[in-house]
């Protein structure tokens, strides 16, 4: 139990450290929307997902509507269904109803990443260790950026505020790179995305976002449906 | 909009996502077309907040191409999500200082 935990904490460090850099983007652009220090650490503390907290803090500074809100975190976050999914096949015996409750709250694609490369069954204790230190890198990269964001000299902060993009383009550029047809749907979400942006600009960004996604998924699935493995990950 | 009502949502609707599966499904997805849709989403949903939101980023459409550029050859040759990152952020702020 307590082996467990501390195996997940040494798993997570990587993770761990990775989320304080890219959270401390996070809390510079919340405060920058007009959030206060507190409002970001809470969100990151029960969110736990970076481009979710990004397209809810847009959300936030607009005054966008709550149906909005729940539209857009349903469409962004909804791929940890199915990690979920996934790690919910490899569980050890041990781990119950109770422990998913509580563990599910740690479900990101790093942890996931990390907990699906595992041989082993995943205990519920592995896992909490692996969550809880990622969780008070996430945390404290927050608290830090949305802090010092306000004592850093402007061209840092504001050279900061393209962390979190960068990121997103580490995720998508590799698999496009190997898969025409991850390209394919890169490449027209981010075409729809630009239209919305510069022609219908009646559309509020969330909303945006959504229908972008939702079509390149779609033309994506016509056209290059995936293996059975693919469709796992 | 209380701002505490807006964090509440958020939190509430990324806790179901991941907790509804994990705690009550067992099997597996069987329609190939949800199972595509499902495996591009997060693809497509990362490339339209992407872009063209990352040219504004730094509030500078110079600096901020620079840190694009920048992430877009690091992430080309595969480097760690932690190295395209902050690269793409220090080259923003060096070519802001020139």
């Amino acid at each position: 139990m307590k082996s467990d935990f501390l195996k997940g904490m040494s798993h997570g460090v990587p993770i761990s450290l990775g989320y304080l850099s890219v959270s401390f983007g996070f809390g510079i652009k919340a405060v920058g929307a007009g959030l206060s220090a507190l409002s970001a650490s809470i969100i990151s503390a029960t969110n736990l997902t970076s481009a979710g907290q990004v397209a809810g803090v847009d959300i936030i500074a607009v005054g966008g509507s709550l149906i909005e809100m729940i539209l857009v975190q349903l469409t962004i976050n909804i791929r940890y269904s199915l990690m979920a999914l996934s790690l919910s096949q490899k569980l050890d015996r041990k781990f119950n109803f109770f422990h998913r409750l509580i563990a599910s709250y740690g479900i990101t694609d790093e942890i996931f990443a990390v907990c699906s490369a595992q041989k082993q069954k995943l205990t519920s204790y592995y896992m909490y260790g692996m969550i809880f230190i990622s969780a008070v890198g996430w945390v404290l990269g927050t608290v830090l950026g949305a802090v010092a964001g306000q004592l850093l000299p402007e061209a840092v902060s504001s050279a900061m505020g393209i962390v979190l993009y960068g990121m997103f383009m580490a995720v998508i550029i590799p698999p496009s790179r190997r898969q025409k047809s991850v390209f394919a749907v890169v490449v027209i979400s981010a075409l729809a995305s630009i239209l919305f942006r510069y022609v219908l600009t009646a559309v509020s960004s969330g909303f945006a976002i959504i229908i972008c996604a939702v079509v390149a998924s779609v033309v994506g699935a016509f056209i290059f449906p995936v293996a059975d493995e693919e469709g796992e990950k | 909009m209380n701002i505490a009502l807006y964090i509440a949502v958020m939190a509430g609707v990324t806790y179901l996502i991941r907790m509804i599966p994990f705690a009550f499904f067992r099997k597996k997805i069987k329609s190939r077309f949800f199972r595509s849709f499902l495996y591009y989403i997060p693809f497509a949903v990362l490339s339209a907040m992407t872009f063209p939101s990352i040219f504004y980023s730094t509030g500078n459409i110079f600096t901020a191409t620079a840190g694009t550029i920048t992430a877009f050859i690091l992430a080309y040759f595969n480097l760690p999500l932690i190295v395209v990152a902050l690269s793409a952020s220090a080259m923003a702020f060096i070519v802001g200082l020139i």
